[in-house]
């Protein structure tokens, strides 16, 4: 669950500065799409990289989703009977809505992946980008719902993140002390909202016209 | 003081339980959380009902016995044992909700007392240190350093009230355990067994159905003895390293 969980981060951390080259003109995000694709060449086959990207990130969901089935079933095993009254004294937000936020994200990524990348879906016109992957992202984001929908998953993505990134280190046993401890919280608090945020910019700059085709 | 109190009832271990609800009048706020039990039991005796059943030992705060989930909390409101709890942290007219510990492998004997041998298992399972009988060994013939020292005695506190395991949302014992192998990993004692502790108490829990750790942290706000969250962290880095090893 944690090893995975920063493999997550890692690519989020990537995607979500990849993305931040919208602010630098159709060109610039368009050649930066391609240059995925032409990543490690003539090492890497065309796309070759994207794919070793793809298959890592497919072992690292489905080993992620077995842990938390196996935490969930085990959880619901071990209090099979519910209290009438519990408080929560010691949790958080993020810490609570692991499950069901981890539930949204994977329906959001679904979603997400039939929008840019399976599909193009193009909510606006029906025109799915081609070469021109900068078009359907600002075309999307014109959008008003299709902008809530990614707002909406970016602060389930920032709730996971905050616990997520926590919860990872102290799994691999790096919070030892009441020092680590309250680093690796800081850290969840900087990793949820750099990308959360980061990734928030794009959608909210096209729907307000900072970026356009 | 004048209480609504709404207790779990539950004749023995196979009954199907229910919240039963009591009026309780003449509490006074000096009375310990027990203290007003026992008027309730008074109370009920008096009028030809079965006493409600609990669990206490020591009555200081030091045995871990007196387990109870009061108002959705472990052990009520304060830090400290329900037998510690006093009656000034309630007000007149209060409704208050009293539970067992919830947890499959803490079985439901009878009203609010649970059978926490499960507990009892893990320690057996690795939560120990060999040691020859005889006379006691000079002291300071094995020498501790100071700070290893004080993080064991700070977390040699537990009381293995089971506080964590009501209190986590995953019903896990995490926190009693990490607090076990923290205490003795600190120590030189708890050398020799320290790497094939850890994987047998984590696998006892397990085996006895307690749930995974997600490091929410309820069982260290809910413990009365302050075990801090950074137990479960070395319990955590004890078992990546010992099942590195072999172990």
């Amino acid at each position: 669950m944690a090893v995975s969980g920063l493999l997550f981060i890692g690519f989020v951390l990537g995607h979500m500065y990849g993305n931040l080259k919208a602010f630098a003109g159709e060109e610039s995000f368009n050649e930066y799409a391609h240059h995925l694709r032409e990543l490690g060449t003539p090492m890497l086959p065309y796309e070759g990289f994207l794919w070793i990207m793809r298959v890592g990130l497919i072992a690292a969901v489905i080993v992620h989703i077995a842990c938390a089935v196996a935490l969930w079933s085990r959880a619901a095993k071990a209090r099979p009977v519910k209290y009438a009254v519990k408080k929560n004294r010691g949790s958080s937000i993020s810490s609570r809505t692991m499950r069901w936020g981890g539930l949204t994200l994977l329906l959001f990524i679904v979603w997400h992946l039939l929008n840019f990348t399976i599909v193009k879906i193009n909510p606006s016109n029906g025109d799915t980008g081609g070469e021109n992957p900068y078009a359907l992202v600002v075309d999307t984001f014109d959008t008003w719902w299709m902008t809530i929908i990614y707002l909406v998953a970016m602060v389930a993505l920032g709730l996971h993140l905050h616990h997520g990134t926590f919860s990872s280190l102290q799994t691999l046993g790096l919070t030892n002390s009441a020092t680590s401890r309250a680093r690796a919280r800081a850290a969840g608090w900087v990793v949820a909202i750099v990308v959360a945020g980061g990734f928030s910019l794009v959608p909210l700059s096209v729907l307000v016209g900072i970026i356009e085709k | 003081m004048k209480l609504t109190l709404k207790i779990w009832r539950q004749e023995n271990p196979t009954a199907t339980g229910a919240i039963h609800t009591y009026e309780l009048d003449g509490v006074s706020k000096d009375m310990s959380f027990l203290e007003m039990l026992d008027l309730l039991n008074e109370q009920l005796v008096t009028s030809g009902e079965e006493p409600v059943a609990f669990d206490s030992d020591c009555r200081e705060g030091i045995c871990g016995m007196c387990s109870l989930m009061i108002n959705g909390e472990a052990h009520g409101p304060e830090v400290t044992t329900t037998c510690q709890l006093h009656m000034r942290s309630f007000n007149d007219g209060d409704t208050i909700t009293i539970e067992p510990w919830r947890a499959e492998p803490f079985p439901v004997l009878k009203d609010l007392v649970v059978d926490r041998s499960a507990f009892d298992r893990i320690i057996q399972a690795g939560g120990y240190i060999s040691a020859n009988t005889g006379s006691a060994p000079e002291a300071n013939s094995v020498p501790a350093p100071r700070d290893k020292a004080m993080r064991a005695f700070n977390v040699a506190t537990c009381i293995g009230c089971g506080a964590c395991v009501a209190a986590c949302p995953n019903g896990s014992a995490s926190l009693f355990m990490g607090a076990k192998i923290t205490h003795l990993g600190e120590l030189p004692q708890g050398q020799p067994e320290r790497w094939s502790r850890v994987v047998d108490m984590v696998g006892q829990h397990d085996h006895e159905g307690f749930g995974g750790c997600t490091n929410i942290g309820e069982c260290a706000s809910a413990c009365p003895k302050e075990i801090p969250l950074d137990v479960i962290s070395q319990l955590n880095k004890d078992l990546r390293t010992a099942l590195k090893n072999g172990h």
